[in-house]
């Protein structure tokens, strides 16, 4: 999804690094070797990124600049429009605004621009990721139905958290497109909270 | 023994369960790498000072759960697994985003692969989290 803007920039100081939050290489395998990236394409099976960025959804996108630092935060973004009819994202706003910023036609955000739309963790989300972090282990050690009890006290702890709610659905033996899923999105809509929410301020914008 | 996984990494230590707590040895607690001193909780050099009122250590040992009340670590616990997670606190994961340096990290590819985020530093990353969930 990402490899034709990696493409297009690569020559200009610019990469694609994009990791998949699943259960096993063997889920994110079909996907990637379909997309056949040239830019690193990674599996983070025990979600090391979500724990380190504070990321609850996918897709979530961070620019980080030539010095290591974030200068675009947490934000979501399709490669391409595939989905655009389910999540109602225009993915070329944000393509338009990275190949400004790749490109050095417009800065990126600037460090209070980022801090101001930095979503951080909670206490409650820290405890969801350590009852995720302890059953991710118990899962892997074949304790499906101890690993199922934490991963449901994690997703009570943190609603929003869909990495733990529906990222683990494949782990319970549900079906993570299907009826439980549908159905716990509609309360969360219902509630009056987003399942995507874009930053408002897009850097770059054309 | 218990299994103590700390931020991912996992530790078979001397501990038990006494009425549904995990009560930890002074051995488990060095394998763990933390030390109890007169000026508090140690580890790497410094020391979390232990209010007089919490009862961290008692005759069994030292309680787990008091243990991450006071390096205010979240701790999830499964006693008839014996097994606990501790994970990293709010406020240091706080401190980290609010630097804006990008927290680093190495994942693997399909092939197994490692890949480090800082080996791209003189570069500008675009990093998407996806799943195929």
């Amino acid at each position: 999804m990402w490899q034709a803007v990696y493409e297009e920039l690569k020559d200009r100081g610019f990469t694609v690094i994009t990791v998949a939050l699943d259960k096993s290489v063997e889920d994110a395998r079909p996907w990637i070797e379909a997309a056949a990236p040239a830019h690193p394409s990674l599996v983070d099976t025990r979600h090391v990124v979500a724990e380190l960025y504070n990321v609850v959804n996918v897709p979530t996108i961070v620019w980080i600049d030539e010095r290591g630092r974030i200068v675009r935060p947490n934000d979501v973004a399709f490669g391409a429009d595939t989905f655009r009819q389910l999540t109602g994202l225009d993915s070329s706003i944000h393509l338009r605004a990275l190949r400004a910023w790749v490109r050095g036609e417009t800065p990126a955000f600037t460090a209070d621009q980022v801090r101001a739309q930095q979503t951080l963790p909670s206490a409650a989300d820290q405890q969801a990721r350590a009852e995720f972090g302890l059953g991710h282990w118990l899962f892997e050690r074949g304790r499906t139905e101890a690993a199922a009890r934490h991963f449901e006290r994690g997703g009570a702890l943190a609603p929003h958290d869909f990495t733990i709610r529906r990222g683990t659905m494949p782990m319970r033996g549900i079906d993570p497109m299907g009826p439980q899923f549908r159905a716990m999105l509609g309360e969360w809509v219902q509630a009056g909270q987003p399942y995507y929410r874009p930053l408002e301020d897009t850097a770059g914008r054309a | 023994m218990f299994t103590v996984i700390d931020d991912g990494t996992v530790h078979e230590v001397d501990g038990t369960v006494i009425d549904g707590r995990v009560v930890l040895t002074h051995d488990a607690l060095a394998t763990l790498g933390w030390e109890l001193h007169p000026e508090g909780l140690c580890r790497d050099g410094l020391c979390i000072p232990v209010p007089g009122d919490v009862a961290l250590e008692s005759e069994q040992g030292i309680d787990l759960a008091t243990l991450a009340q006071v390096v205010d670590r979240p701790l999830a616990v499964d006693v008839e697994e014996g097994a606990a997670y501790l994970g990293v606190s709010a406020g240091e994961r706080q401190r980290t985003l609010r630097s804006l340096m990008a927290p680093d990290f190495t994942l693997p590819d399909l092939a197994g692969r490692p890949h480090r985020l800082s080996d791209h530093r003189g570069k500008k990353v675009l990093l998407v989290a996806y799943a195929s969930w």
